[in-house]
């Protein structure tokens, strides 16, 4: 078999994906997270349901150092998916598909990510 | 047994009009979770460290649980929707696919109704 020597092309590990590439997996990754992240809803609602003692039980767990690094996991995947989202929905109706208005929208996703991300967390911590 | 080819047997049927339903489906959930994910995230961070009576009483309001089931009912369709599409892409093989797929649809079906439930007994039977 002389075609074992040909050279093959490389794999897709070997590419750095260029931003537009990462920022649509990210949307697919942050989407699985935040289905994973409905688990955490419905144990809220449902220690709500159960009665004070269940309830504080769950607070006492979303409030410890754990939870919150998990809580702010899940908002940076929410507000990233819903922004994204929103981009999507956008290309749907068929506005900014050239190249430039991609990596445009692209930025104001990221920087919308990071700056609601902070808001929230600084409103919720000065509560 | 047919001697005919599976494109023989289908065709002239026209197509099943169906093709775009889980798109289409998808986009809708979106448009619908946009306001109610702000709506839960404004919420949360507006009951930080609230006690559980104050908390109940919020979850008991008829719009928190009219919001909170559309949203459970939306999120939930949203994520089986997109679960299923990245099994659909990344898993071969006709036997795990399909059951990785119905195990989604079960999963997310579980925590949706489980939840809304949880609201509901939160909202009706009380502390």
């Amino acid at each position: 078999m002389t075609s074992r020597t040909r050279p093959l092309s490389p794999h897709l590990q070997v590419y750095r994906l260029p931003m537009l590439a990462l920022m649509s997996i990210t949307h697919r990754a942050t989407g699985v997270v935040l289905a994973i992240g409905s688990l955490l809803l419905a144990f809220w609602l449902a220690a709500a349901a159960y009665g004070p003692d269940a309830y504080a039980f769950a607070a006492a767990l979303i409030g410890s150092p754990i939870g919150y690094l998990v809580l702010l996991g899940f908002t940076v995947a929410l507000y990233y998916h819903l922004f994204n989202g929103i981009r999507h929905l956008v290309w749907d109706a068929g506005w900014g598909f050239e190249i430039p208005q991609a990596y445009k929208s692209g930025y104001i996703v990221l920087v919308a990510t990071a700056a609601l991300t902070v808001l929230t967390w600084a409103i919720g911590l000065s509560i | 047994m047919s001697l005919r080819t599976t494109l023989g047997h289908i065709r002239g049927h026209g197509s099943a009009k169906t093709g775009t339903t889980q798109g289409a489906l998808q986009r809708l959930t979106a448009m619908a979770l946009v306001p109610l994910t702000l709506w839960l995230v404004i919420s949360i961070v507006a009951h930080v460290g609230s006690s559980y009576e104050h908390m109940h009483a919020w979850l008991s309001s008829p719009w928190t649980v009219s919001l909170m089931l559309l949203l459970l009912f939306t999120g939930m369709v949203h994520a089986q929707l997109g679960l299923q599409m990245v099994l659909d892409d990344y898993v071969h093989g006709k036997c795990i696919k399909s059951v990785s797929v119905i195990a989604v649809k079960f999963a997310t079906a579980l925590v949706g109704v489980y939840a809304a439930v949880s609201v509901l007994r939160a909202a009706f039977v009380g502390v």
